[in-house]
Order: C-alpha cells, then sequence, then structure tokens
C-alpha cells in the first residue's frame, strides 16, 4: 500500500481534475435537468461509503476473533470514513430531493436506514471515544452488526416502493451519463483509499506514542 | 400629493395582483404530469443547490484531511518531546 | 444438552434472584405504564388519540422499559461480580447468553402483557381483532430487541458510562425492529385491519431476528473474552 500511495494520489487527483469537464460534457437528463448533475457527487459518495463499510465490517471480524491490533486500525479508521462518506450522500441527497422532488426530505425507507447506518457508525465512534479501556471490542460488535445492516439498506429500495430511485437504474444509465459516473466513481474509491491510508498510518503513529510512554513507566 | 398617493395605490395593486396571478396554479391540467414536474419545484433555481452540494463534497473531504493532519501533528510532538525527556535521563 | 441444561439453570438463576425482592420487575412495569401516560398526554388532541399513535406509542414504551431492564439485569451482575463467576465457568458462552436472553424475553413479556391491554383501554385501539398476528409481531420484535440488547448489555458491563453507551448503540441498531413492530401494528389497528401488510412486517422481522441472533451467538464468545 505504501509504494503505491504516491501514485494513487496523482490518479485520484487528476480524476478529480477532469471529472468537471465530463460532468460539463454529460447531457441533461430529460425530467430534471441540471439538478441531476448532483449524482455524480451523491452516487460515488454511496460506493465510497460501501466500500468503507465492507473495510470497517471485515477488520471488525478480524479483530474481533484475532486480536490483531493492526485489523483495529482499519477498522476505526475505516469507520471513520464511512461517517464522513455518508455525510456526504445526506447532504447532497437532500440538496438533490429538494429541487426533483420539492421537499427536503422523505421518510421512505431508502432515506431513513441510511440515515440509520450514519447512526451505527457515529455510536461506533462514540463507543471508542468514551468507552474506556476494553471498548475497542465492544466498537468492534458494533461495526459488524452495522455491516449486517449495510445489505438491507441497499436491497430496501427494491424490495418497498420508494420516491427514491431503484439501484437498477446505474446500470441502465446511456454511456454519455455512466462514463462520467463510473469515473467520479472510481475518483471517490481512489479518494477513500488514500484516506484510509493517510488514516491507518496516523493510527500507527498513536500506537507507537502509546508504546514510548508504555516502555517510559517501566 | 393625492396624484402620488393614486399611484401608491395603483403600483401596489398591480402589484399585489401580478404577485396573487403568479402563485395561482396553472391553467387546468389537461394532461398527466408527473410527480417531478410539480409546479412548487419548477421555480427553485438549481445551480445553487448543485454548487452548494458539490462545494460541501470538497469541504468535508479538505476539513477531514486537515483533522488527520492535526492530529498527526500533536502525536508527532508528544513523540519528541517524550524522546527528549527519555534521553536527558 | 448441556448447552440446554446451561441456559436453563443461568434462567432459574436469574429468576431465583429476582423472586427475592422482585426489585426489576416492579421497577421495570412501573417505568413501562408511566411512559404509556407520559404518551397518552402528549398525543391526545381534544380527547382522542392521534391516528396510529397507538402502535408508535407500545413500541416506544417496550423499547423503553427494555432498555431500563437490561441496564438493571446487568448492573446486578456487575454488582456481585457474578457474571465474572458464570463466565468462569467450564459452560459454552452461547448457552450463558441464551439463558440471560430468555429471562429479558420473560421479563418483556409480562411487560408487554400488561402494556398491550393498557395501550388498547388507554387510546380504543383495537389490538385483540387479530390476536395471533399482534402476538407474532410483538414476539418477533421482542426477539430482536432483546438478541441485541443482551449481547450489548453483557460487554457493556466492563466499560466506562455504560449507562449512556447502551441506548446509544441500542437504538440505531434496533430502529429496524422497531420500525417493522410499529408499522406492523399499525396496519393492523387500521380502520380493516390490513392482515398481509402485518403477515409482511412478521416476515421481516424473522429475517431480523436470525440475523441478530446469529450475530450475536456468534460474537459473545470473543466479545466476553479477556
Amino acid at each position: 500500500m505504501r509504494k503505491a500511495f504516491g501514485p494513487l494520489v496523482v490518479v485520484g487527483a487528476a480524476l478529480f481534475v477532469a471529472a468537471p469537464y465530463f460532468i460539463a460534457q454529460a447531457p441533461y437528463e430529460s425530467t430534471m435537468g441540471l439538478i441531476q448533475k448532483i449524482m455524480y457527487y451523491h452516487v460515488p459518495s454511496w460506493i465510497a461509503q460501501y466500500c468503507a463499510i465492507t473495510v470497517c465490517g471485515v477488520a471488525s471480524a478480524i479483530y474481533l476473533f484475532k486480536s490483531h491490533p493492526v485489523a483495529d486500525r482499519y477498522a476505526v479508521s475505516a469507520a471513520e470514513l464511512v461517517v464522513l462518506f455518508g455525510l456526504m450522500g445526506l447532504i447532497t441527497g437532500p440538496l438533490w430531493a429538494r429541487k426533483a422532488w420539492g421537499v427536503w426530505w422523505q421518510w421512505d425507507v431508502r432515506l431513513t436506514s441510511a440515515l440509520l447506518m450514519e447512526l451505527i457508525f457515529v455510536a461506533y465512534l462514540l463507543v471508542r471515544q468514551y468507552g474506556g479501556p476494553g471498548s475497542e471490542k465492544l466498537a468492534s460488535a458494533t461495526a459488524l452488526f452495522g455491516t449486517a445492516t449495510g445489505p438491507f439498506v441497499y436491497k430496501s429500495v427494491d424490495i418497498w416502493r420508494t420516491v427514491h430511485p431503484k439501484t437498477t437504474v446505474v446500470p441502465t444509465l446511456p454511456s454519455s451519463l455512466g462514463a462520467p459516473l463510473a469515473l467520479t466513481s472510481a475518483a471517490f474509491v481512489l479518494l477513500f483509499v488514500v484516506l484510509l491510508t493517510l488514516r491507518v498510518n496516523l493510527a500507527e503513529r498513536q500506537a507507537a506514542l502509546d508504546e514510548m510512554y508504555l516502555a517510559l513507566e517501566d | 400629493m393625492s396624484l402620488c398617493r393614486i399611484m401608491i395605490a395603483l403600483t401596489s395593486w398591480f402589484l399585489l395582483s401580478t404577485s396573487a396571478f403568479a402563485t395561482q396554479p396553472p391553467a387546468a391540467q389537461s394532461e398527466y404530469v408527473p410527480l417531478k414536474d410539480l409546479p412548487a419545484t419548477e421555480n427553485v433555481p438549481a445551480a445553487p443547490f448543485l454548487i452548494a452540494a458539490y462545494a460541501f463534497v470538497w469541504i468535508a473531504a479538505m476539513f477531514y484531511l486537515w483533522t488527520i493532519w492535526r492530529r498527526l501533528n500533536r502525536v508527532e510532538t508528544d513523540m519528541r518531546a517524550l524522546a527528549q525527556k527519555t534521553s536527558r535521563r | 444438552m448441556t448447552f440446554l441444561r446451561t441456559a436453563w439453570l443461568v434462567l432459574r438463576k436469574d429468576f431465583a434472584i429476582e423472586v427475592r425482592s422482585w426489585e426489576i420487575l416492579t421497577t421495570t412495569l412501573f417505568f413501562a405504564s408511566s411512559c404509556v401516560l407520559v404518551f397518552a398526554f402528549a398525543f391526545v388532541k381534544e380527547g382522542r388519540a392521534v391516528e396510529d399513535a397507538a402502535a408508535g406509542i407500545l413500541w416506544i414504551a417496550i423499547a423503553f422499559s427494555g432498555t431500563l431492564a437490561l441496564g438493571r439485569t446487568f448492573e446486578r451482575e456487575r454488582y456481585g461480580e457474578t457474571l465474572r463467576a458464570l463466565l468462569l465457568a467450564p459452560a459454552p458462552r452461547p448457552a450463558l447468553y441464551v439463558g440471560k436472553l430468555l429471562g429479558m424475553l420473560a421479563l418483556l413479556g409480562i411487560a408487554e402483557a400488561l402494556l398491550v391491554p393498557m395501550v388498547a383501554f388507554l387510546f380504543q385501539a383495537a389490538l385483540f381483532s387479530r390476536p395471533l398476528l399482534l402476538a407474532g409481531l410483538l414476539a418477533g420484535g421482542t426477539i430482536g430487541f432483546a438478541a441485541v440488547g443482551t449481547l450489548f448489555a453483557a460487554m457493556l458491563v466492563r466499560a466506562r458510562s455504560r449507562d449512556v453507551l447502551l441506548p446509544i448503540l441500542l437504538y440505531p441498531i434496533t430502529i429496524p425492529v422497531i420500525i417493522a413492530g410499529v408499522r406492523g401494528t399499525a396496519a393492523l389497528l387500521a380502520e380493516i385491519p390490513d392482515e398481509a401488510t402485518a403477515t409482511m412486517w412478521i416476515g421481516i422481522l424473522v429475517a431480523f431476528d436470525t440475523v441478530f441472533v446469529t450475530l450475536a451467538l456468534w460474537t459473545f464468545e470473543p466479545l466476553m473474552t479477556e
């Protein structure tokens, strides 16, 4: 990961620089017009969030059963990113909805469950912050339960009729709209990888500092 | 003076009536209009929302980067202070 | 065989302790009924309850009193250091969990036996028109809530500020269960009880219960080891 970090940053930055051009090139969607272009940031935020949830869930499971400290560092870093990308999705969503649906928020299954996921991972961070010693294990169980809710959130739109577009919309997009979306999605996933690497690095330094303190006490 | 008053009355009446016209629903609907095309949403400009959405994503990402950088700095400072303490002993 | 026996022994132990003072049962029942009364004041307009309020109030009362009972049950274990003793016993860990879960279910079942008639009476809600479906919803919702609650309350025994952390962790994770319970009950309380919708929500509750109980049984052992 460390060796690939430089190129990753360059590629990610290039994608983000190129994105506005492709987004501007993409045609307007017939019914929503300009506002539909929020999609190019909204959908990728959720894709990045699901990447973060997967990393957090897997790392938490490994930490819970193997007690490997590295796994815990990945779990806490990914959990912060779940909250960050979730916040991006939860802010861009209502801005889109205000124009397209006429309201900021709808209490339908998709929106409610997305908000729920955000809450679960905020709770994860709160437990780690205030749970005292041993809270890492506690938090990892929270993450596992949160991850179990993930597929349900993703499929929820297909089970119940909601205002939110179905997940099957994305593959049917024409390439003029789909290509910029793929580009920004790749950019967001790269942003996730870069931020995760940086945050894990921070966690490693913190662990090193804790070890120094322990060594000093002995 | 009275002319002025009449002018004010006339303009206010005109303004009020036009605004009343503007808020009145459009002529009776003769065909099916999907939910997305409700008139209430039509007079909301799209650009500010789009800009706000894009700007928020950028600001959030930058802010998070800044918090990582700040936390890393604090850890490094603590480490240096600790290293000095141990070398002095 | 030892699994079921251990679970049964844990349940009997909790029951024997409770019988001596009835502390948790009486406080939980009192809290549950005062919850209903508080919401009754909030959601009654001109002498009549707001539409669909009964279903919500019933489930909120269950969730709130359940949280209180969970906190109390494990506070008692912590106080006597008995959870530690239990964990030291050469018994399968998931069996301990099942025993505690059964105790919680029994307690919440008693609370529901009080709450349902109370809500039906105070809000003129036709809760008893489809008793089987209502029982299904209550059972599904209670199992889901208690399964997560018992696991988190057990592992919070060792944590700092556990009183705050229990609701913080419990509510976001169990909201899907509560939503399913409320929507299903509301469907039953409609002018013409909507059996198909209620059955659908029971199905969803069963799915959640399966996921939650499996996850809890799977994670209880590593969580309680240390």
